[in-house]
C-alpha cells in the first residue's frame, strides 16, 4: 500500500465503491435469483415487485439492448437468464427502487414458476454424461506407460479437495452514471476494468469509447474480482443507462457468497512410481475440475494445474489429464493460485502414500525428486537459476530441521493425548498469465510543473502493495522522493485494453510499463537540462536525490527548478508505456512452450499440534525460506506471505464450503463459513529471504509475490497427517481436505461409532 | 404509548445528535446513511467480520463505559443518552497510536477492516487497567483480516503495549474511574481531547432523558442483546415493534443470596466473564466464556437471550444446565419459576406463555468439593457455534460420585439435560470403566441430526470423547488406570 493510502485506510477516510458520495436522486438495485439448480422458467411475474412502494422499474433479459453475454472466452453465460436456469442463485432480474431495502423487498416479491430439470453437482457424474466445459486436455512428457515397469513401487488413489470461499472484506459492488452522449461511467470493484467496459458495451450496444470504468481500490480481490465482478457492474450499467440515473448495486455477504462461484473443488485420481531409491520416475494424474454452470475462467485455471501438476519436483514421464466439468453449482472461478494448489496438493499426498509403501519419511522422497537448473518441466520448458534445492538446504539448516525432528519425537513420547506433526513443502509456482497475449501493460505518467507525478497504471490494488511498489519504481528512476508522486485510480480512459490484475504479473507487468514510461521523462529532462546548463551532452546529466548532476558535479538544477526549466522549454512532461513479457510462449495444440517469465521457489516446515481427545488441531509453526528476487518492498512482501500461508491453511483445515442434496449453499453466511481469525493462525510464521537471489526479468530484480506463499498453507494439511498417524500408525485417513475436526476425529477413531 | 416515537438524543463523536430514525434500525444503516460516516463499514450484517465496529459508551450508575459492538446489530433504540464513537471520533489531526503502530507495522492491506481494527484495538485500552499484549490480541477476536493473515497485527500490538503504559499506572488507584482514566488517555494520544467533557455531556443528557416506559408484552417483544434475533428479523423484513431490555437496570447484575446465585436475565456475557462473584463460584468461568462469540458480542448478548433463543448448542444455556439452574418466569404481576432443563420443550419451544418472559436465572452454589468443567468443539475454536459442546458438575466423594449433573449442546434439538446419564453416574464409583459406560449410556439419550455444524456420527463420537475430557480434565490421574475406550 502507498503510504498515503494506508494514512486514509487507519483513519477511515480511503473511499471504497459503497462510500462515494452519489449524485442526487441516485437508485439502488437488488437481484432476484434463481432458486432451482436446473430448470425451465416458466413465469417471471414482476407485477408484485413494480407494487412495492419506491420501485423504479423491473429489467429481466429482454430489457438488454445489446447482447445477454458476459462469457468470456467461452460464451455461455448471460447477464440475466431467460428460459434456463442453470444453478442456485443465478440472476433472473434487476429491481430498481429508491432504497436498497425496498429494491430488495420487491425483488423478493416477484413471482417465479421454475419446472426443475435433472441437476448434476458431481465432477464423475458429470464426466460420465458428457457434461464438459471444454475437451478434456493432456500435458505428457517422457512415456508413463513404459515407465512403470522400472518402478520398484507404484501408488495410486484419489484425492479430493475442496472450495473456498473468497470473504473479500468488501462484497461485490458497483455504480453506474449516464453520461450525456448515451455512454456510461461505471465505478466497479473489480480486478479487471477493461472486461466490465467489454461487457458493459457488448451488453448495452455501445462501442467500448463510450464505457468508462474506473477503478478506486479494492477492499479485497483474491480472484474473486476478476472475472465475476463484471456481472455486478454490468447491472447496474444497465439500470443506469435504462433509467438516466445514477444506479448502484452492492451486493449483502448472503448474496455474494450465494451469487458467485469460489475455488474449484478438484476429483483427482493419482498414480505415482517411484525406483528403490526413491526417485520419482512416473505419474500420471487427471484433473476432474469441478468448473460450475458456466465456464468463466475454469479452461485456464485448469491449464495451470496441468502446468503445475509436478511443483517442485523433476519427474521424466508424465502424463496429466486435465477435465473441467460442467455441473450445477455457481460458476467456480479464480481465486490465489488459480488451479496450482489443487495440483500441488495431489501430488503432495501420492508422495504420502508412496512413502509409506516405501518405508521412508515424505521429506526423503520431497528432497530426492527437487528441480535444479538442466531439468525440463512436462511442457517443455527447461529449468534455469532454479532456486529449489538452495531454499530447501536454507531452510533445513536455518531452521535446524533434525532438531526440530527430535523435539517431536520427544514430545509424542512424553504425550499419550497430544500429538505433534512435522512437514517439509517445497513451492514451484510460474509468474506470467498462462494466456501469453495477457502479458501486456500500460503506464502513463505525468509531470506536473510543480514537480508532482500522477502515475496511471493498468494495475488494481486490492492491498496487495502494487502501487506501493510502482511509486518505489517512479522514485527510484526519476530519484526523487516517493511523496511526490500519486498513484491515480485505475480508469480504461487513460490506459485502454488492460488485463486483469492478477497472475501475481500486476507489480512486474505495471512496475516495468512505469519505468519504461519514466524513462522517457528522464530523457527529456536530461535534454532540456544539457540545453539549459550549455556545456553538457545529456548523457552526462544527472538526477540524483532531486538534484541536478552534470559530470558528477552539483549545478542549480533541482528536480522542480529542471522540471520548470523543460516546461518552459515545451518539453513534454506526459509519456505513456506499454510492456510485454519477452520470451513467452506457448503452443496448444502440442501443449509444450515456455510459458512463465520466471518461478517463484521456496520451501515452508510446517509443525501442528493435534488434541487426540477431541480431535482439534492448531499449527504451531510455518517456517519459510522463500526466493524474493532482491525484494522491492521487503514489508508488502512479508505481507503477501504472511497473508497467503494464512489462507492456504484456512483452505486445508478450516474452510468448508457445503451445499445441499438440490445445489443450495448451506454455508451462505460468516457464521457457518469460518474463515481464520486471529486467534486460529499460526502461532508462529517465520519468513526468511533467500539472499543473492537477483532476478533480471522480474523489476529491478525482484520477485512477484502474491500467490505461490498460499501453496505453503498445503503443508499444514501433512504436518497434521503425521501428527494423527503419531497417534494411531494404523489410521486410515482419506486424502480430503479440508482436514476439519471432524475428518480429524473419524478417522483416529475408525470404525468405533458408539450407538 | 406514544404514536410518534420520540426522537433519540445521543452523542455520536463530537456531536449532539437528534434523530427520529426508527428504534429498529440498525446504527450501521444511520452512521453511513444518514451521517456519511462511511469508515464504518458493513461486512456482513451479521456480527461475524467487525468492520462495523464501534464504541458505545455509557453511563452505568455514576461512571461511564465504553464497550467496542457491532453497529450492524445495534438497533437505534439502544444509543439513547449513549456516546457512539466511530473511526471518525477517534481521528485528529494526526494519527493516534494505535493507528501509527499499524501503519508502521504494515498490518493494513486492503484497509476494509483496518477502521473496525482500530476501533477495537482503541476499545481495549480505554477499557483495560493494565495494557497487556494478549489481552489486546483478544480484543480482535470479533474482526476478520482476509488479507494480512493477523501477523502483522500481532507485531502492532505487541509494539504498543511495550511503547505505552497506562497513565495511571503508577497511581494508587489501579482502576481509575472513566472520568480520571479519560484524561490519561487523552494525554497519551489514544482520544482526542473531546472525549474530556464527554461525561459531563451525557450526564446532561440523562437528565434530560425521559423515563423508562413501563414494559407491555402485547405491545412489543422484548429484545436484549439481539445478537441472534436480529439475524432472523433483518431490517427490510418489516421488524416487532421492540422493548429494549438493556434499559432495565433492575435486571442486571449478579448476586448471591442464602446460597444461591441468581443472574439478572439482561446480564451480559461479559458482565458474566468479568464477575468477580462468579470466578469465586467457577473459577475458570472466564476461560469458559470466552469460548462464547467474540468480544463484541458477549459486550451485547445476555444471559436470558441465551436461555430464551434456545439455540441447541448456546453456551450459557449449557454451562447453567449443569449447574442445575432454574428460570424466573414473570408475567404482569404474576411470578413462577421452572428447572430449566424443564424449560426446553422443543426445537425453539419453551415453557413460556407469549406474554411471559425471563427475569433471572439463579442455581444453588456448587458444594466445596464440586468440581465444574465445561467442554466446547466447533470448526474454528472461537467466535463458533459448537459443533458439540458439555457441561458437567460433579461431587465426589471417598472415589464415589455422590452427585452429578451433565448437559450437552447440538445433539438434540434444545440444550440437553443427560438425566439418564446423570442418574448412572450418581452412585457410581470415579473409575474409567463408569466413564465409558457413562458415556454409552449417553448415546442412548441424544439424537443428534447430521448439518453444517457436523454429521450426526461425528456429534455421537464427539460427545463421547468430551465426556471422556470431562473426567480426564477434573481427574487427570484417571487417564492411568484402565484403558480407554477408543484409545489406540
Amino acid at each position: 500500500m502507498e503510504p498515503r493510502d494506508v494514512f486514509l485506510h487507519v483513519r477511515g477516510e480511503a473511499v471504497f465503491v459503497d462510500d462515494a458520495l452519489l449524485p442526487a436522486e441516485h437508485l439502488f438495485a437488488a437481484i432476484r435469483t434463481s432458486h432451482v439448480a436446473h430448470g425451465h422458467v416458466r413465469s417471471l411475474d414482476i407485477a408484485p415487485a413494480m407494487a412495492v412502494p419506491g420501485i423504479y422499474e423491473v429489467f429481466t433479459a429482454r430489457d438488454i439492448p445489446g447482447e445477454n453475454q458476459v462469457g468470456k472466452t467461452i460464451l455461455d453465460e448471460p447477464l440475466l437468464a431467460e428460459s434456463e436456469v442453470h444453478f442456485v442463485g443465478q440472476p433472473l432480474a434487476i429491481v430498481v427502487g429508491e432504497s436498497a431495502e425496498a429494491a430488495r423487498r420487491a425483488a423478493r416479491a416477484i413471482q417465479v414458476e421454475i419446472d426443475p430439470l435433472p441437476a448434476i453437482y458431481d465432477v464423475r457424474q458429470a464426466f460420465a454424461e458428457g457434461s464438459l466445459i471444454a475437451p478434456p486436455r493432456t500435458f505428457s512428457s517422457g512415456d508413463v506407460e513404459s515407465a512403470w515397469e522400472q518402478c520398484s513401487v507404484v501408488v495410486s488413489g484419489t484425492v479430493e479437495s475442496g472450495s473456498q470461499e473468497h470473504v473479500y472484506m468488501e462484497t461485490q459492488s458497483a455504480f453506474a452514471l449516464p453520461t450525456d452522449r448515451g455512454g456510461v461511467k461505471v465505478v466497479s470493484a473489480t480486478q479487471s476494468p477493461s472486461m466490465v467496459q467489454l461487457v458493459v458495451a457488448r451488453i448495452l450496444g455501445l462501442p467500448m469509447h463510450e464505457v468508462e470504468v474506473e477503478v478506486p481500490r479494492l477492499g479485497g480481490g483474491f480472484g474473486g474480482k476478476e472475472d465475476q465482478a463484471t456481472h455486478w457492474a454490468a447491472m447496474a450499467a444497465l439500470a443506469a443507462w435504462r433509467l438516466k440515473k445514477p444506479v448502484k448495486l452492492v451486493l449483502t455477504r448472503h448474496e455474494d457468497m450465494t451469487m458467485t462461484g469460489k475455488r474449484h473443488p478438484y476429483l483427482s485420481d493419482y498414480k505415482l512410481g517411484l525406483d528403490a531409491e526413491g526417485h520419482m520416475l512416473a505419474y500420471e494424474v487427471t484433473f476432474y475440475q469441478n468448473g460450475g454452470a458456466v465456464a468463466d475462467l475454469s479452461p485456464a485455471i485448469l491449464e495451470r494445474s496441468l502446468f503445475h501438476a509436478t511443483n517442485a519436483y523433476a519427474i521424466p514421464h508424465v502424463k496429466a489429464v486435465g477435465i473441467s466439468c460442467r455441473t450445477h453449482l455457481p460458476p467456480n472461478t479464480a481465486f490465489r493460485g488459480f488451479g496450482g494448489p489443487q495440483a500441488l496438493f495431489v501430488l503432495e499426498c501420492a508422495i504420502f502414500k508412496a512413502a509409506e509403501a516405501l518405508g521412508v519419511e515424505p521429506r526423503e522422497i520431497q528432497k530426492r525428486n527437487l528441480l535444479q537448473d538442466g531439468d525440463a518441466f512436462p511442457y517443455g520448458a527447461r529449468v534455469e537459476r532454479c532456486r529449489q534445492r538452495r531454499c530447501w538446504d536454507v531452510a533445513e539448516q536455518k531452521y535446524n530441521l533434525q532438531a526440530g525432528l527430535k523435539e517431536v519425537r520427544q514430545y509424542n513420547g512424553r504425550n499419550a493425548w497430544r500429538k505433534k506433526g512435522l512437514a517439509l513443502m517445497p513451492i514451484c509456482f510460474g509468474i506470467s498469465f498462462t494466456s501469453t497475449f495477457l502479458n501486456q501493460a500500460g503506464a502513463f505518467v505525468n509531470v506536473y510543473v510543480d514537480g508532482s507525478v500522477g502515475i496511471s497504471t493498468s494495475a488494481v490494488e486490492m492491498g496487495q502493495g502494487v502501487n506501493a511498489k510502482i511509486q518505489e519504481v517512479a522514485a527510484r528512476i526519476f530519484s526523487i522522493r516517493p511523496e511526490r508522486i500519486k498513484l491515480e485510480t485505475t480508469s480504461t480512459s487513460r490506459i485502454a485494453n488492460m488485463p486483469p490484475t492478477a497472475a501475481s504479473t500486476g507489480a512486474d507487468l505495471n512496475g516495468h510499463a512505469t519505468r519504461l514510461a519514466c524513462l522517457d521523462i528522464v530523457e527529456r529532462l536530461k535534454d532540456a537540462a544539457a540545453r539549459c546548463l550549455g556545456k553538457n551532452a545529456p548523457h552526462e546529466i544527472e538526477i540524483r536525490d532531486e538534484a541536478v548532476y552534470a559530470s558528477g558535479e552539483a549545478t542549480e538544477l533541482t528536480w522542480e527548478k529542471l522540471v520548470n526549466l523543460a516546461y518552459f522549454d515545451r518539453v513534454s512532461l506526459c509519456a505513456q508505456a506499454h510492456c510485454a513479457t519477452p520470451d513467452i510462449f506457448f503452443d496448444r495444440d502440442t501443449n509444450k512452450g515456455n510459458p512463465f517469465a520466471y518461478y517463484a521457489y521456496g520451501t515452508a516446515l510446517v509443525e501442528a499440534s493435534l488434541d487426540c481427545l477431541r480431535g482439534t488441531c492448531s499449527i504451531d509453526a510455518v517456517r519459510v525460506v522463500h526466493d524474493f528476487g532482491r525484494s522491492l518492498h521487503p514489508l508488502v512482501d512479508l505481507g503477501q506471505m504472511e497473508g497467503g500461508i494464512v489462507q492456504g491453511v484456512g483452505w486445508m483445515l478450516l474452510e468448508e464450503v457445503m451445499h445441499d442434496a438440490d445445489g443450495r449453499l448451506l454455508t451462505d453466511t460468516l457464521a457457518t463459513y469460518k474463515i481464520p481469525d486471529i486467534h486460529s493462525i499460526p502461532g508462529e510464521i517465520q519468513v526468511h529471504f533467500l539472499e543473492d537471489a537477483e532476478n533480471p526479468p522480474g523489476i529491478f530484480q525482484s520477485k512477484t509475490v502474491g500467490e505461490p506463499p498460499f501453496l505453503y498453507g498445503i503443508g499444514a494439511y501433512f504436518a497434521l497427517l503425521q501428527a494423527m498417524k503419531a497417534f494411531r500408525p494404523d489410521a486410515h485417513i482419506p486424502f480430503s481436505s479440508p482436514m476439519t475436526p471432524e475428518k480429524v476425529l473419524l478417522a483416529l477413531y475408525p470404525g468405533d461409532r458408539p450407538v | 404509548m406514544e404514536d410518534s416515537p420520540r426522537p433519540a438524543a445521543f452523542i455520536l463523536n463530537r456531536d449532539d445528535v437528534s434523530t427520529s430514525w426508527p428504534a429498529e434500525r440498525m446504527l450501521l444503516d444511520f452512521l453511513r446513511q444518514e451521517r456519511r460516516l462511511t469508515g464504518t463499514k458493513e461486512g456482513c450484517r451479521e456480527g461475524e467480520c467487525g468492520a462495523c465496529t464501534v464504541l458505545l459508551g455509557k453511563l452505568e450508575g455514576e461512571s461511564l463505559r465504553y464497550r467496542p459492538v457491532n453497529s450492524c446489530l445495534l438497533p437505534m433504540g439502544e444509543v439513547a443518552g449513549a456516546h457512539v464513537v466511530t473511526i471518525e471520533g477517534l481521528n485528529g489531526e494526526g494519527l493516534t497510536p494505535v493507528q501509527q503502530a499499524l501503519v508502521d507495522a504494515g498490518a493494513v492491506q486492503c484497509g476494509f477492516c483496518t477502521p473496525g481494527i482500530v476501533v477495537a484495538l482503541t476499545g481495549y485500552f480505554v477499557n483495560a487497567d493494565r495494557w497487556e499484549a494478549q489481552e489486546a490480541v483478544s480484543s480482535l477476536d470479533g474482526n476478520l483480516c482476509r488479507c494480512t493473515g493477523y501477523l502483522s497485527m500481532k507485531r502492532a500490538v505487541s509494539s504498543l503495549c511495550s511503547a505505552l503504559q497506562p497513565p495511571w499506572k503508577n497511581s494508587r488507584d489501579v482502576s481509575p474511574a472513566m472520568e480520571a482514566r479519560l484524561e490519561g488517555l487523552v494525554q497519551c494520544g489514544l482520544l482526542p481531547g473531546y472525549f474530556l467533557d464527554i461525561p459531563r455531556r451525557l450526564t446532561l443528557l440523562r437528565e434530560q432523558g425521559e423515563h423508562v416506559l413501563p414494559f407491555d408484552p402485547r405491545e412489543s417483544t422484548p429484545v436484549a442483546g439481539g445478537t441472534d434475533f436480529f439475524l432472523q428479523h433483518r431490517a427490510d423484513d418489516g421488524r416487532p415493534k421492540l422493548f429494549f431490555l438493556s434499559s432495565r437496570e433492575d435486571l442486571r447484575g449478579i448476586h448471591i443470596h442464602d446460597g444461591v446465585c441468581r443472574i439478572g436475565a439482561a446480564t451480559t456475557v461479559e458482565e458474566m466473564v468479568r464477575s468477580e462473584v462468579l470466578a469465586a463460584i467457577l473459577p475458570h468461568v472466564k476461560e469458559h466464556l470466552g469460548l462464547f462469540g467474540t468480544t463484541a458480542i458477549r459486550a451485547r448478548a445476555t444471559v436470558g437471550g441465551n436461555l430464551v433463543n434456545a439455540s441447541p448448542a448456546a453456551d450459557v444455556a449449557i454451562i447453567l444446565l449443569a449447574l442445575g439452574a432454574t428460570v424466573g418466569l414473570a408475567e404482569g404481576k404474576k411470578r413462577r419459576q421452572v428447572a430449566l432443563k424443564d424449560f426446553f420443550k422443543g426445537y425453539k419451544l419453551l415453557d413460556k406463555a407469549p406474554d411471559e418472559w425471563v427475569e433471572w436465572v439463579q442455581f444453588p452454589l456448587p458444594s466445596r468439593n464440586a468440581a465444574f468443567h465445561f467442554e466446547k468443539v466447533s470448526r474454528r475454536p472461537r467466535g463458533d457455534v459448537a459443533g458439540v459442546n458439555s457441561a458437567i458438575l460433579l461431587e465426589v466423594d471417598g472415589g464415589v460420585i455422590r452427585h452429578a449433573h451433565l448437559s450437552v449442546g447440538g445433539v438434540a434439538p434444545v440444550p440437553f439435560y443427560l438425566a439418564e446419564t446423570v442418574k448412572f453416574l450418581e452412585g457410581s464409583e470415579l473409575t474409567l470403566e463408569v466413564v465409558s459406560e457413562a458415556a454409552a449410556v449417553a448415546q442412548g439419550e441424544i439424537s443428534p441430526i447430521s448439518d453444517v455444524r457436523g454429521s450426526a456420527d461425528y456429534k455421537r463420537l464427539l460427545l463421547r470423547q468430551l465426556v471422556l475430557a470431562h473426567f480426564l480434565t477434573l481427574y487427570p490421574s484417571l487417564a492411568g488406570k484402565g484403558c480407554l475406550h477408543g484409545a489406540p
